[in-house]
């Protein structure tokens, strides 16, 4: 196990050293990243002021040796917007995300996984029907479109929920809990995680069903609904793992629509920004950010996976 | 489709057919998709989407940006201000919503199409030497495909289109660079599993050179996994196009396309909600209709496969 997770964990390095180079190389894709980051009036002494002044006249490999040293110490420089360090801004804004990536995650999690196993384990009747449609659903609706439609009907039309923002109600004073500003833009965001969930647990069951250890079981004269959770749902369980920890990664990295949409104020929103202000800083930052999180997600998800199942940790 | 197959001690008639040529194929597909509903159903809504780009210049009843500012802000026909002229409406500045959403077929199906071809065509090449060289090689290259894979994709798409600017030909370059992983994966898959198996030791054994087994072996049997899953990353290339036109960071607001009419519908909201509406519907339909297709074609062409999603 000790050797699974360090091999794990020097991937998940080399795999964030790449991410680097990317997100450095990037800016230099179209050869000047400070006409990027100017308007079009600018002129050329302006330009070449703003080249010195955030060092871009350096050669590359000084530039990349300085944004990497940066990097490893949580420093990304200056929002060329807002003037602060960019590392304080995402920080500022990640709460917001992970509280809506968690009711999403649950919501998601919820509805599918539950939806997935009453179709599952009841082909061809209505709920298995209503399982299929749903994991279609999750994946054709695109979520931006979703999110403007529920705004239409449950706040614009119906008012039960607030059209934008997030309100947070704080227990103890200090400890923020959602509140029913959550809601819609978590169901919009975890709309195609529901679907996934639903396709997956759904095929799970189902093949489960059809194992020799399932039969044998049934055979022996165990009862149906401990066959169900002894058996199936507890063999079906360590494949959800994997999925749900790669979807939690998802929700938390591609929240930048229903964010835009609601004006949650997130890292999505953050980011959004940061592109309509040409902020490229600030972009980096958060494209290496959310990188790390979804790396680290991806690392916790394949060391659970490997204790819950003996295979993959020595079949690698 | 009314006419029963004639069943023999093998299953039935149609699952004998072994004449060559192209055409007997086609009969061939025909006959198995009529057997599945949910696949024919995919088939022709995805046909509907092809047609509809195809002829979009007949088709649409206006040019779709030509602005009437004393026809704007128009709601569908059936709505009570609404009239036949303009059956969905028209836009904040009197653009026709049908003949506007007729030609982002055009754009949709170009990016999905040739993003897929990109992707295909080089995913498929890189796959096949990795799967074939093994050894170091494969090891660099399947170290970057996971890589990339592990990236957070929205965040870097939305990353390289803000750098490289708003222009079709960019959005068909980002979908169908950062797509290659996913058929890379696939094809060295399929091939690594097929280098073990019996027909291609039996062609080894009887003295087929390597590009003979490559082309002829192994690259036929290729076909049906990138075929599907080729539908289903045309869909979700539709899906993050109209996106990334959603932020504005898509082809330039002059082209008509989904995502496009989306930002603007997004702005009149509340007043004009048709404006953001049927887009939104249009984008479902083609991705419904690719996502039946891509389970159908998935079921027939290799049932062993599951969807591999970023």
């Amino acid at each position: 196990m000790q050797r699974y997770i360090l091999s794990r964990l020097v991937q998940s390095l080399l795999i964030l050293f790449g991410v680097l180079c990317i997100v450095f190389f990037m800016l230099q894709l179209t050869g000047d990243p400070v006409s990027l980051m100017v308007s079009r009036s600018a002129s050329p002494e302006q330009m070449e002021r703003l080249r010195e002044e955030l060092g871009y006249n350096r050669p590359m490999i000084v530039q990349f040796a300085d944004f990497a040293s940066g990097a490893v110490r949580g420093d990304f420089g200056n929002s060329t917007r807002h003037h602060q360090p960019a590392m304080g801004l995402i920080l500022a804004r990640l709460p917001a995300t992970i509280e809506l990536a968690t009711v999403s995650l649950l919501m998601s999690m919820f509805i599918g996984i539950t939806l997935g196993l009453l179709g599952g384990s009841n082909p061809g009747s209505l709920w298995d029907a209503i399982a299929r449609g749903a994991g279609l659903i999750g994946q054709t609706i695109p979520n931006f479109w979703l999110g403007l439609i529920l705004i239409l009907i449950f706040s614009v039309n119906l008012g039960w929920f607030p059209t934008f923002g997030r309100e947070t109600w704080n227990f103890l004073g200090f400890i923020p809990i959602p509140t029913r500003s959550v809601i819609l833009p978590a169901f919009s965001l975890g709309l195609f995680t529901m679907g996934q969930l639903v396709r997956f647990t759904r095929s799970a069951v189902l093949e489960i069903r059809g194992e020799d250890y399932v039969r044998t079981a049934y055979s022996k004269g165990i009862a149906d609904k401990r066959i169900y959770v002894k058996h199936i749902l507890r063999n079906a369980a360590i494949p959800l793992i994997s999925i749900i920890g790669v979807q939690f990664g998802y929700l938390l990295s591609g929240s930048i629509y229903i964010e835009t949409i609601f004006s949650w104020p997130g890292l999505g929103n953050l980011l959004a920004e940061a592109i309509g202000n040409r902020d490229f800083a600030l972009v980096q930052a958060i494209a290496f950010f959310t990188s790390i999180v979804v790396v680290f997600l991806n690392l916790l998800t394949d060391i659970a996976y490997g204790m819950a199942d003996p295979r993959i940790r020595y079949g690698d | 489709m009314s006419q029963t197959p004639e069943v023999t001690s093998t299953g039935s008639r149609v699952d004998q057919e072994k004449e060559r040529g192209l055409w007997p194929k086609i009969v061939f597909v025909g006959k198995l998709l009529a057997r599945d509903k949910a696949g024919t159903l995919g088939m022709v809504m995805f046909l509907i989407v092809v047609f509809t780009a195809i002829f979009a210049t007949w088709l649409s009843p206006y040019d779709p940006l030509k602005q009437n500012l004393r026809d704007a802000k128009q709601p569908p026909a059936w709505s009570e201000k609404g009239s036949i002229q303009h059956p969905l409406g028209t836009d904040n500045l009197g653009r026709d919503l049908l003949s506007r959403i007729i030609y982002g077929t055009r754009v949709s199906l170009t990016v999905g199409f040739f993003g897929v071809l990109i992707a295909g065509g080089l995913g498929l090449v890189i796959g096949l030497i990795s799967g074939y060289a093994g050894g170091k090689t494969d090891n660099i290259i399947m170290g970057g495909v996971n890589m990339i894979l592990a990236l957070p994709y929205l965040v870097f798409v939305v990353f390289i289109a803000a750098i490289l600017g708003r222009s079709l030909f960019n959005v068909i370059l980002i979908f169908g660079f950062t797509d290659i992983p996913i058929f890379v994966r696939i094809t060295r898959g399929e091939v690594l599993r097929m280098r073990e198996s019996g027909f291609v030791e039996s062609a080894i054994s009887l003295g087929a050179t390597r590009p003979r087994i490559l082309f002829d072996h192994i690259l036929p049997n290729l076909i049906g996994p990138l075929i599907t899953i080729a539908t289903f990353e045309m869909s979700a290339m539709i899906f993050y196009e109209a996106g990334l036109g959603f932020l504005g960071l898509s082809v330039p607001p002059s082209i008509p396309s989904w995502g496009n009419m989306l930002a603007v519908g997004r702005k009149y909201l509340t007043i004009y909600p048709w404006i953001a509406t049927f887009p939104g519907l249009a984008i479902i339909f083609a991705g419904l209709g690719m996502n039946l297709l891509g389970d159908w074609l998935r079921d027939v062409l290799d049932p062993r496969m599951r969807r591999i999603k970023k």
